[in-house]
């Protein structure tokens, strides 16, 4: 530990990251159900002192079926959304179009998060009692066959898209819980977007100081070419 | 987690993580008093049972300081010999930061409230390097700030508004930490912190 490293790449290192996700959305009631989610992944959590989430609420609050209903269709929706996004990547690397080592590094970590969210999401259903959405069978073949300058533009495409997906839906999250579980994925998005607007030379920022929401419509319509079934 | 590990002195006193934010006044408060003596902890001790039910018009004002915080680091910038790239993003970054005051102290009068004073501030940078790193802890912090805060907002449109500024501080703090030749997405959930850890955390460089 030197005084160049600082507190946030700490942070990155910690292992418990993935737990405090599955706490924030479970509260403190649902502890064997990601327990059994947990050793599934392999965890190497050896964090003991792991308390509540940052964001607690009383687990015992009942919400009415109308609202978990509502809820689960939009984890549902960003579960879809993760799984395009972390095969986009997945396909990415595999393909070997990216040759700029830094650039496939990030690529390859912008994955690694894509398919954390996805195990999140998933996660997240089964706790609402919910059934996840089917992994979709993509089509990026004309995307990664047209090379590097494409694969990023796209990449960027859809990681605004992403963060505008996101975006839309929070104020529509009925469960506390599920609203800070998925703004914590919502701002990994918007740091993706901004990366890979940086690597294509557009703003960080194109919708000035306010980000824009997109509604579902609006991203099933976008990501439709994507999507095979 | 554990003190030690934590590199950036002035965020000493951030919990990271592993504990309520009720415990996390708990400990604080019984600290202050083992130093100042049990009657000067009384006020804490009403501000901890105050914090559960904080309102709409305190979390706005709350995002506020931190606006006004975030404002006056680019404008410091501005007087630092900075590389062009490094000069576009804090002069973009503060603009929009000055665009979140603005939007939030409209936020606060329209919900009846008062908006907080201008805080005078000071920040240790002195060159690229070190406001670099500095805007990467403010920008992960304010990312982490409003995270934490905004599942509290009771106002639908409050919400709405906060997650439109939210989206931008992740941004931003990509942005920044690739400028730093950080990885701008180090993990794959952004941390919710509290807001007392939050404030802890920016209290170095409130001057008044």
């Amino acid at each position: 530990m030197t005084d160049t490293q600082s507190t946030m790449e700490v942070l990155a290192r910690d292992p418990s990251s993935r737990k405090r996700f599955l706490k924030m959305v479970g509260g403190t009631g649902a502890a064997s159900a990601f327990a059994v989610f947990l050793a599934a992944c392999g965890s190497d959590d050896d964090d003991k002192s792991s308390g509540p989430p940052e964001v607690s609420k009383p687990s015992g609050s009942k919400a009415s079926g109308k609202d978990v209903k509502s809820d689960l269709e939009i984890v549902n929706y960003a579960l879809t959304l993760e799984y395009l996004e972390a095969d986009f990547y997945k396909q990415v690397i595999e393909s070997g179009e990216v040759k700029d080592k830094k650039v496939a590094e990030l690529a390859m970590k912008i994955g690694e998060n894509e398919q954390e969210h996805v195990d999140a999401l998933t996660a997240t259903v089964n706790q609402l009692g919910g059934t996840p959405a089917p992994k979709p069978t993509t089509k990026f073949e004309d995307v990664i066959s047209g090379g590097p300058d494409k694969i990023l533009k796209t990449a960027a495409e859809v990681e605004n898209l992403g963060a505008a997906a996101y975006l839309g839906q929070a104020g529509k999250i009925k469960s506390p819980e599920v609203l800070a579980a998925a703004l914590s994925i919502h701002s990994v998005e918007a740091r993706h977007a901004a990366a890979l607007n940086t690597l294509i030379g557009e703003s960080v920022t194109p919708d000035g100081a306010f980000a824009k929401p997109a509604s579902m419509d609006e991203v099933l319509k976008a990501v439709k070419p994507f999507i095979a079934s | 987690m554990t003190k030690e590990t934590l590199a950036i002195p002035e965020l000493e006193g951030v919990e990271i993580h592993g504990t309520t934010r009720g415990a996390f006044l708990l400990r604080a408060t019984l600290a202050a008093g083992a130093v100042y003596g049990a009657g000067a902890v009384a006020p804490f001790v009403k501000q901890a049972m105050a914090q559960g039910g904080m309102g709409d018009v305190d979390i706005v004002n709350y995002a506020l300081t931190l606006e006004l915080l975030e404002t006056a680091f680019y404008k410091k910038g501005e007087s630092l010999k900075l590389s062009s790239e490094v000069k576009k993003l804090a002069s973009q970054f503060g603009k929009d930061e000055s665009e979140h005051v603005d939007a939030l102290t409209a936020t606060v009068k329209k919900l009846g409230g008062k908006p907080p004073e201008k805080p005078t501030f000071t920040f240790p940078v002195k060159d690229e390097d070190s406001f670099l790193k500095l805007a990467v802890t403010l920008e992960d912090t304010g990312v982490s700030a409003y995270n934490g805060a905004a599942p509290m907002i009771k106002s639908g449109d409050v919400l709405a508004a906060a997650g439109t500024i939210v989206q931008i501080e992740g941004r931003h703090a990509a942005a920044i930490r690739l400028a730093a030749g950080e990885d701008p997405a180090p993990e794959a959930f952004d941390k919710a912190l509290e807001m007392q850890a939050v404030l802890d955390a920016v209290k170095p460089f409130i001057k008044a």
